[in-house]
């Protein structure tokens, strides 16, 4: 299989690296050991630790991060932004339209099961529609390259995205380390992310919020393996980060205890998953929560970003509809093609998989992290016969895709510059307006030939630049 | 039937609690069976909060009591008129699809036990008498057996015991109607009396299965019938806490003990000529 | 602020001042035990100790048998005594670490270094350390995090409830091991000016760092009524009841004028009371009233002045 390189092209260099290459050629070896050294004491010493949404693992574990930046031209940010907007309309119409009248199962464009049976899907909220209608406010849209100007989504997540404080302080560390580096390049900032993220919270504060709306980040504490993101997105947005024993509900609100008395809250921006939201509505046994939340929320006395019930949107089963909601919500084409999604539970499906597993990618309807899939042409005979039998046992736990050419980035490894595998999350916020900051976050698989880049098997992170015009 | 419904529920605590958040459902559903002529819910010491019919088409009433405080007494008074639509929930205002009433909760899980209940039921003509044939199948697999099953007692477990009450009855049938692929829920309400006569406690629960073409049907099998004029429904869930008339939590260490009194008794007319009055 | 905020850093204050506090019990015991004593042998002393930090019960229940390495264990490693120098620190490490964003970076550093060098400490074999190295430890890493507070921290409430857990802690500190000289130490009435008498107070004063500082303040001879004059009404003194209970006072008026009228403050003016009361007396009246009597009236105020705190700042008016 061959790999678009996004530095190379042959042995020629592609336009956007140009002064890059320039930079890595006269960089000392020496140098840059010293400089990688000083990113990693950086990283260290401000703490920032973090796994990406659902990959568990060890709260206090460094990720790599390579000082390699990844670099998209204007023109090429442009098309991927304006895919990424349309994607993200369609997945808060689709949104406010299942926990509503539903046109798009009753016109038979999506399964009613499929739908009504996920997991995700909450008739706690059936007929609740939040400000401005809009479920998921910040929503990562995982996505691959393959060609000049293929990509492909991989995934969406529309829950509670982690990982935007790699984005932050990826490129905090790359101009404390190399100031000279933005003076040549035109880089377009993402520092602004906070306050857009504060304005985007702002804009859906509930109707009945009068004043200034008063913002929160509601973390499960700080045991949470994302919880250094929490608490630098409370620092950077000024809002205060609270747990649920710092809430409480009174008559028609929710307040916030604070050495002077309660004080009302209008937004709640949730880093906690909607079992535990609310001890009255959903798991009784949750200590995370606040006892009553729902039924303010139900009522309109606060907003939570993102919505309760927002998760039906991301699930891989109803992924493969995504492009299906593009042309029903906005009678657009989608900008941005899906994987090729084989369903499992479908005969035809189901045959072809297991006729072609050695050639296919296979995963959990629900899994993430990188955990629980098969990547057919890296693994071995015994390796795929194992995972056909746990397809038999039960096939509508998974899909199938085929293995896609990932894109390759230069990448710092101990002999020099190698290319190693590359996706990208933008983070697009949803409020009065979509926007996204230019960029997202560049994972890298760091062991030569993987495919897989979650930090939980491997994967590293980089600066992602766009360059302006 | 003209009803008079009086409901108290007092919970008292060993040691003072503060922060008493409650979510009830406990005012009557609207539809053609029932009409309420008035309805007041009071909770002691308490601050209503918000107030709000939810996709399942049930008023939800959060409530808040600040304390310190010992005791906090739910008080439920009211009178409404019934009329059998044949256990047919008839005219009821909902948004949430059948089909999310599949889901399985852990109170309804199936086991082997209930899978071969399930299959008991052959020969059915059409989804309704399906369904009428698996509430008589648990009922027959069920025996009616107050304090023999606590408020957690799963589906699973009243069967293999063979004995329960309506909460296990209505577990029972949920499990079994959601293997036939039958929608099913669980309802709280209030019943007057047995077909009969016999005086029965008043807080009462059953299950609806939605059936092609008429919708939500009601189903008693610790009763062996439909609901009728006698039932009062309040509200609908996947199981019995999700459905549960008052869910509530308070900060604190104090022990509960609860008190509860129902009272649901045939009236001949309502008295004062107050207007009838239906939430929307 | 948050009033879990405010909660941490007020506990972040009253640990770090405890962990300091048990570290230097640990020195006044080890010193007694040195005076050859033909009464009772240096196991009642101990006992004597523990029993007046409270924790008496617990020791005999797991160790048993008094020795210089179970005491020394105890009182400086064992993490279920929750007094112990370890414990102490690792729950204000932990509060820091909750409230990491209203720490300045210094105030982390020292707090997490402290932390850090603790848990090598742990590691090392006991036979290898001796008491007055452990007290040593103590004390250096407690006062660079508080100075690292002073300098760093900005003046804002968060200042002040740390400063102010700093202030209470010290005051029931120092009053209760007044205590424990005075009423538990002293095996009999007729001790009473004796050598033992004089050493014992001695050591409470080495102990807090304050025998130079004394003698600088009073001259002369080590008595009674001296040692508690400096140790409950100096204000020069830096332990003293008066000039803790004072910055605690200081820090409340800070907290009250921040945060207005609006906002209860029965925990101020509380401590303004007790303030008023302590400035009314001098050391004759206080020995007259019988000293032990004076201090557990005071021990009872400072925690009815913490109840209060809590009160009108840390549960957020609910």
């Amino acid at each position: 299989m061959s790999y678009y390189n996004e530095m190379y092209e042959g042995s020629r260099v592609r336009e956007p690296y140009a002064r890059l290459s320039q930079w890595v050629e006269t960089m000392p070896a020496d140098f840059r050991q010293m400089k990688q050294a000083e990113a990693e004491a950086l990283f260290r010493r401000i703490g920032i630790t973090f796994a990406v949404y659902g990959e568990g693992g060890d709260p206090d574990r460094l990720i790599p991060f390579d000082m390699m930046p990844r670099v998209f031209e204007q023109a090429e940010w442009r098309r991927l932004e304006r895919g990424i907007k349309q994607r993200a309309r369609a997945l808060n119409a689709f949104l406010r339209d299942v926990y509503g009248r539903a046109e798009i199962v009753r016109a038979g464009r999506i399964p009613a099961r499929l739908v009504y049976q996920n997991e995700a899907y909450e008739k706690a909220v059936v007929g609740v529609v939040p400000p401005r209608g809009v479920y998921s406010h910040i929503i990562g849209i995982d996505l691959v390259r393959t060609a000049k100007d293929q990509f492909y989504v991989l995934e969406d997540n529309c829950r509670t995205p982690s990982g935007v404080s790699y984005m932050l302080e990826n490129r905090e560390i790359m101009m404390r380390m190399f100031p000279g580096l933005f003076r040549g390049n035109r880089i377009e900032p993402v520092d602004q992310y906070p306050d857009l993220l504060r304005r985007t919270l702002e804009s859906v504060a509930p109707a009945k919020c009068q004043d200034r709306p008063t913002c929160v980040i509601l973390t499960p504490g700080h045991f949470n393996s994302a919880y250094y993101e929490h608490s630098f997105l409370a620092n950077l947005m000024g809002v205060e980060l609270v747990e649920g024993a710092d809430l409480f509900v009174d008559g028609e609100f929710v307040f916030m205890r604070t050495t002077q008395g309660p004080k009302r809250v209008d937004v709640i921006y949730r880093r906690i998953d909607d079992p535990f939201l609310d001890p009255l509505c959903f798991r009784p046994d949750s200590m995370l929560g606040v006892p009553g939340l729902m039924d303010v929320y139900r009522s309109g006395g606060v907003s939570i970003c993102s919505a309760p019930g927002a998760g039906v949107a991301d699930d891989k089963a109803i992924y493969t509809f995504v492009p299906e909601m593009v042309r029903f919500y906005l009678g657009e084409e989608p900008l941005l093609q899906n994987v090729q999604t084989w369903t499992l539970w479908k005969d035809d499906d189901y045959r072809y998989v297991m006729e072609n597993l050695p050639d296919l990618v296979v995963k959990e309807v629900h899994g993430s992290g990188g955990y629980g899939m098969l990547v057919g042409p890296k693994s071995t005979r015994e390796e795929i016969e194992a995972f056909r039998a746990k397809i038999e046992a039960n096939p509508g736990n998974y899909i199938a895709q085929p293995t896609l050419a990932l894109s390759t980035c230069p990448t710092f490894v101990a002999e020099g510059l190698a290319p190693r595998h590359v996706d990208l999350r933008p983070y697009c916020l949803c409020g009065d307006r979509i926007e996204l900051v230019p960029g997202g976050l560049t994972r890298v698989a760091l062991r030569e030939g993987s495919l897989v880049v979650n930090s939980s098997q491997g994967g590293g992170v980089k600066d992602t630049w766009v360059l302006s015009e | 039937m003209k009803l008079r419904v009086f409901h108290q529920t007092a919970y008292r605590y060993d040691r003072p609690v503060r922060n008493l958040v409650q979510s009830l459902r406990l005012t009557p559903s609207a539809f053609e069976g029932q009409r309420t002529h008035d309805w007041a819910i009071d909770v002691s010491g308490g601050a209503r909060g918000p107030g709000f019919r939810d996709g399942a088409g049930d008023w939800i009433e959060g409530w808040t009591v600040r304390g310190p405080t010992e005791e906090v007494v739910v008080t439920i008074s009211g009178r409404i008129e019934t009329r059998d639509t044949a256990g047919v929930l008839r005219g009821h205002r909902e948004l949430i699809h059948p089909l999310a009433y599949l889901r399985d909760t852990a109170a309804t899980r199936a086991d082997a036990g209930l899978r071969d209940l399930a299959a008991l039921a052959t020969d059915a003509a059409d989804p309704l008498d399906l369904a009428h044939r698996l509430s008589a199948t648990v009922s027959d697999a069920i025996a009616y057996a107050p304090g023999r099953t606590a408020f957690h007692t799963t589906a699973a477990e009243a069967l293999e015991q063979g004995e329960g009450v309506c909460q296990d009855h209505a577990h029972a049938l949920i499990a079994v109607a959601r293997l036939r692929d039958l929608p099913a829920r669980y309802v709280s309400g209030y019943l007057h009396s047995t077909a009969e006569g016999e005086a029965h406690e008043a807080a009462h629960a059953w299950a609806e299965l939605h059936v092609q073409g008429l919708g939500w049907v009601g189903f008693d099998p610790a009763n062996r019938c439909c609901p009728d004029e006698r039932y009062v429904r309040l509200g609908s869930g996947l199981d019995a806490s999700d459905a549960a008339p008052i869910r509530g939590i308070a900060a604190g260490q104090g022990i509960e003990t609860l008190d509860v009194a129902v009272n649901v008794e045939e009236v001949e007319r309502f008295q004062n000529q107050s207007q009838s009055q239906t939430q929307s | 602020m948050l009033s879990r905020t405010a909660a941490n850093l007020f506990w972040m204050g009253r640990h770090l001042e405890r962990a300091d506090t048990a570290a230097r019990l640990l020195d006044v015991g080890q010193r007694i035990t040195l005076l050859p004593n033909t009464a009772s042998g240096y196991q009642n002393e101990w006992n004597s100790l523990l029993q007046a930090s409270g924790t008496a019960t617990l020791f005999a229940k797991k160790y048993g048998e008094v020795s210089q390495e179970n005491i020394e264990e105890f009182i400086f490693f064992d993490r279920q005594n929750p007094s112990s120098v370890l414990s102490c620190i690792e729950k204000a490490r932990e509060a820091g670490r909750i409230v990491r964003t209203a720490l300045t970076s210094q105030v982390w550093d020292a707090l997490n270094v402290t932390y850090q060098d603790l848990r090598k400490l742990e590691k090392t074999p006991r036979g290898k350390l001796d008491t007055a190295s452990l007290t040593d430890f103590t004390t250096s890493h407690t006062s660079t995090v508080r100075g690292a507070i002073n300098a760093t921290q900005l003046r804002n409430d968060g200042w002040h409830f740390m400063n102010l857990g700093y202030g209470l802690e010290r005051a029931d500190a120092t009053a209760r091991l007044l205590d424990v000289k005075y009423y538990v130490l002293l095996p009999r009435i007729e001790f009473v000016g004796s050598g033992l008498d004089t050493y014992q107070w001695q050591v409470i004063l080495r102990a807090l760092s304050a025998h130079r500082a004394y003698h600088w303040a009073y001259g002369g001879d080590i008595t009674a009524g001296r040692v508690a004059d400096f140790l409950i009404l100096n204000g020069e003194s830096p332990r003293s009841l008066i000039t803790s209970l004072y910055e605690a006072v200081w820090n409340l008026e800070g907290i009250a004028k921040r945060y207005g009228e609006t906002v209860p403050t029965t925990a101020r003016d509380k401590a303004r009371e007790v303030l008023g009361r302590l400035q009314a007396h001098d050391i004759d009246m206080i020995f007259d009233e019988g000293l032990h009597e004076f201090l557990t009236w005071f021990i009872g105020e400072i925690g009815t002045i913490s109840t209060l705190v809590h009160e009108d700042y840390l549960l957020g008016g609910s």
